[in-house]
């Protein structure tokens, strides 16, 4: 019995800890300014009425849905680039057994640990060379640095998974490597590929510095940068706008990592537990 | 008094369904190599976990020492358990996984090594003591997973198919070993297994067990010859008996019985009998088909020879089965009855 | 058969490693280009004196490396580098496995609370930082009014949370533990439920209580998945700058400013981008280590 009541107890304590920032930002999201901005009322109830003013500003009068528009665009060009990178590369280091396939693989992880905040720097001038500055083909140029090696990873351990005798199969039915690779493999590979789509975006939509150091135009802002800068006029934050800005940018993306959480940790361990 | 008892034992997972466990009561005998058998689904290990500690009871009692225990955690009593994984800590050497029990029952530590030496010489694993479990064989790591259960000097041993993971030829060995470990030790032990040669080998007493429910607790003798109903008659011996539905009464006979009329002596059933397959195993021959007429007509019956070298594929020879080995069981319960007169025709 | 086998072997042999090393190269080409270079380019520009807007650049040797090391803030920042991640690693690794241990047993709901006590890490980062912003506003902050109103300080005399120098270290603090936790959870839980259910209770029967069972054998064998978050955890956050740029901007006084923030500061902000790759390169060390212990947990898991 005791262990039970610890056991809710650890549950619930955990849980608003960490979720309450969100329930924060609900709350926040639907106050009016009257109520938020008076220090005698109890934050935690609707000392007026709910409202959606915050929600009508945002859309209306900031570059909210602009910047939603962005990310969107980015993501979804940086998710080709990196399928069409990263798909053919993890099969072929999944099949390439031996020192060869492990050392490149080993490599291409390690890479992954090389900082934004280390190339950030290096890579503002080679953009303002190439003459991308403040434009979204920066973002969607050097993302792929990142996204790629860990989708790597991510594809590597999944395609090992396929059992090698179902391309073998294809190839004595007459395919080329190449062709049961194409027909065979990446067919029954939708869901490894989905979860590389789903979280090739959610790394796309997380990314501050670069986007930070390389846009520089209201118009062109990614969400994660947008919402934290330019919903402050001055020096006045526009709380109950950026609350709700939060909320609409964090939200979908949470459903989606859920769905496919397993996966994720899968990447991460890979190696670790066998 | 009894080392291990139990009083109506019963376990129900889902609210109203048939329990794992239904009503079990059995008292072990001093020092007694008691065997659960029974096919999977039988309860025989959710049976052994709860004398274990490691599932509670729906209801009904246990008992170790002549204690209840049903409110004792593990630790508390005095068992010891061998796990079908053998559940070795992979991390600790094989020293430490024998010292741990002592360990946790905070033994003193200058007691340690000499208890784990004990318990190591005991099971010949004396040189194996600075390694990992990783690098140890199956049969090396049974030895291990019973020091550390020895180390304790429990009341009970209670062992969970713990010769399933080993293939084939090394399960003779280790069974072997087993046995040999448990006369020295002389340690009551109930051990779970769904093979029924294993039961017989190993047992002192065999429980079969389907469904949650006991069939029949007795000596290997008992449950072979003298098998409670259709299930324990059934269940015990390859192939298993032959079952025939007359009338008003179900009648076995084990293959070994059933055999060509010249080898049969004194009174017997006869039948004439069709060939359909046989099967060499080198011990013996494994001779299938079908009696030629009668109320058996029709049904597969087998039979089990020293020699079949006589016979060929689709002939028809007579055979008989003596009338003393007759089995009768009640239709409708399936129960042993006592032999009754019976027309084959 | 022995036919087709053959014909296998040759279309296989023969195509591998050509069609191999096709199939990989546009990656690995992209990510030198990208990764390898610009990693260069931050030691060419450590010993230069490069600036945003000046298309020169000169060779000036330890220059810039001597006038960061000079500096206060630069010391300020490194100590502040090892202390937000040495402290908000350990609060993680402790809260990491108690909820995991939580987790493990299924409980109606359970599916719901992963999904909120993931939101920390799946959040943009910045979000998440401003969500806190609001929750510690120097006047409106939520956990003022309660403290207030709970008598622990009078009204407008709560504390200025991220206006303090030792609160905003320790408001940093909390909102990179807040965003970390939920990686290091989920995968300390992937760790425990990939430990065989029998071994716990051999423990138990072996007499082993909880506490024991936790620290002499389930953690134990969670060594190479505890290494990884650890790992992880340690990168994520030493390498981090927005949530430092987000709640605080490095102030009061540059109290909470660490080498990334830093760098972006005075190599982007401040337009000296020869002093930011100088201050960025003092990331490397703890990489290269992280690196090296990193692939001795992978090969030990080989090796198994």
């Amino acid at each position: 019995m005791w262990g039970k009541v610890v056991h809710v107890l650890v549950i619930t304590v955990f849980t608003v800890l960490l979720a309450f920032p969100f329930y924060w930002m609900v709350i926040t999201s639907f106050k009016q300014n009257v109520d938020l901005y008076t220090m005698e009322n109890n934050p935690f109830v609707f000392n007026a009425k709910p409202t959606l003013d915050h929600l009508k500003f945002l859309f209306t009068e900031t570059r909210f849905v602009r910047w939603l528009a962005n990310t969107t665009f980015v993501g979804i060009v940086v998710v080709a680039i990196t399928l069409v990178l990263a798909v053919p590369a993890a099969y072929s280091l999944a099949r390439l057994s031996g020192r060869w396939g492990e050392r490149l693989g080993i490599a291409i992880f390690l890479t992954y640990l090389v900082p934004q905040t280390l190339l950030f720097i290096p890579l503002s001038r080679v953009v303002a060379y190439l003459g991308l500055q403040d434009s979204l083909w920066a973002l969607i140029l050097v993302y792929p640095s990142f996204t790629v090696p860990f989708s790597i990873w991510l594809l590597m351990g999944f395609f090992k998974s396929i059992p090698k005798e179902l391309e073998d199969a294809a190839m004595v039915d007459g395919l080329t490597r190449f062709g049961a690779f194409a027909k065979m493999v990446i067919p029954i590979s939708t869901s490894g590929i989905l979860t590389v789509v789903i979280f090739t975006f959610t790394l796309v939509t997380q990314e501050f510095v670069y986007a930070l150091t390389f846009i520089s135009s209201e118009s062109n802002q990614m969400i994660g940068t947008g919402i934290p800068i330019f919903l402050v006029r001055g020096d006045v934050y526009y709380w109950g706008a950026l609350m709700a800005a939060c909320l609409i940018a964090s939200l979908p993306i949470a459903f989606l990592y859920n769905l496919f959480l397993d996966r994720f940790i899968a990447g991460f361990t890979v190696g670790a537990v066998k | 008094m009894a080392v291990v008892e139990t009083r109506s034992l019963t376990k129900v997972f889902k609210e109203g369904e048939l329990g794992a466990v239904n009503s079990v009561n059995l008292e072990t005998r001093e020092g007694e190599f008691l065997v659960f058998l029974g096919p999977s689904g039988s309860g025989k290990t959710t049976l052994l976990r709860m004398i274990a500690g490691l599932e509670t009871p729906t209801s009904g009692e246990i008992l170790i020492g002549g204690r209840v225990v049903n409110d004792l955690s593990p630790r508390d009593r005095r068992i010891a358990m061998v796990f079908q994984s053998y559940a070795l800590y992979p991390h600790l050497s094989v020293y430490k996984n024998i010292a741990f029990p002592l360990k946790a029952q905070r033994v003193k530590k200058d007691l340690h090594k000499q208890k784990v030496e004990w318990a190591a010489s005991l099971l010949g694993i004396g040189a194996l003591l600075d390694r990992k479990p990783r690098e140890l064989s199956g049969g090396e790591r049974q030895r291990v997973a019973l020091a550390r259960a020895i180390v304790r000097e429990p009341a009970v041993f209670l062992l969970d198919e713990p010769l399933s993971n080993l293939d084939a030829k090394l399960r003779a060995s280790a069974r072997e070993e087993l046995e040999r470990f448990h006369r020295r030790v002389g340690t009551t032990t109930i051990y779970v297994t769904h093979d029924q040669v294993e039961a017989m080998a190993m047992g002192d007493r065999v429980l079969v067990l389907n469904k949650g429910v006991v069939h029949q607790l007795g000596t290997p003798t008992e449950v072979y010859d003298n098998p409670a109903d259709t299930f324990v008659a059934t269940f015990l011996g390859s192939p298993p008996m032959n079952l025939a539905e007359l009338s008003d009464v179900i009648v076995g006979f084990r293959p070994e019985h059933f055999r060509p009329v010249s080898s049969v002596n004194g009174e017997a059933v006869a039948f004439r009998f069709k060939v359909e397959n046989i099967e060499y195993l080198g011990s013996e021959w494994i001779v299938s088909g079908t009696p030629a007429s009668g109320k058996l007509g029709g049904q597969k019956v087998f039979s089990r020879l020293n020699s079949a070298q006589d016979l060929s594929l689709g002939g028809t020879y007579d055979f008989a089965v003596p009338q003393c080995e007759l089995k009768f069981f009640d239709r409708s319960t399936e129960k042993r009855v006592e032999p009754k007169v019976v027309s084959w025709q | 058969m022995a036919i087709a086998r053959a014909r296998i072997k040759s279309v296989g042999a023969a195509q591998s490693p050509l069609l191999g090393a096709t199939m990989f190269t546009p990656a690995v080409l992209y990510i030198l280009l990208l990764v390898a270079g610009p990693f260069s380019l931050a030691f060419l520009y450590a010993f230069s004196d490069a600036r945003i807007g000046n298309t020169e650049m000169h060779y000036v040797g330890l220059e810039n490396f001597r006038s960061i090391l000079k500096s206060p803030s630069f010391r300020m920042a490194i100590r502040n580098s090892f202390i937000f991640t040495i402290c908000s690693q350990i609060v993680v690794i402790v809260g990491a496995n108690i909820l995991a241990i939580a987790l493990e047993k299924t409980f109606r709901g359970r599916g719901f609370i992963r999904f909120l006590i993931l939101l920390p890490w799946v959040a943009p980062i910045a979000l998440g930082a401003i969500g806190w912003k609001w929750i510690l506003d120097s006047i409106y902050s939520v956990i003022s009014w309660v403290l207030v109103a709970l008598h622990f300080y009078k009204p407008f005399n709560a504390p200025m949370w991220l206006g303090e120098p030792h609160l905003a270290i320790a408001s940093v603090l909390l909102v990179h533990s807040w965003r970390l936790m939920p990686f290091s959870t989920v995968i300390l839980l992937a760790g425990r439920t990939a430990i065989p259910k029998d071994i716990p209770e051999a423990a138990a029967v072996d007499g082993a209580g909880f506490w024991r069972t936790q620290f002499q054998i389930i953690i134990p064998m969670m060594r190479p998945i505890l290494s990884v978050a650890v790992l992880f955890g340690l990168i994520f956050t030493f390498t981090d700058m927005t949530v430092v740029y987000i709640l605080t901007a490095g102030g009061p006084f540059d109290s909470t400013q660490t080498l990334p923030s830093l760098a972006f500061a005075m190599g982007i902000q401040g337009s000296d981008l020869a002093a930011g790759a100088a201050i960025s390169l003092f990331l490397v060390p703890l990489l290269i280590i992280i690196a090296y212990f990193m692939l001795r947990v992978a090969h030990r898991a080989e090796v198994n």
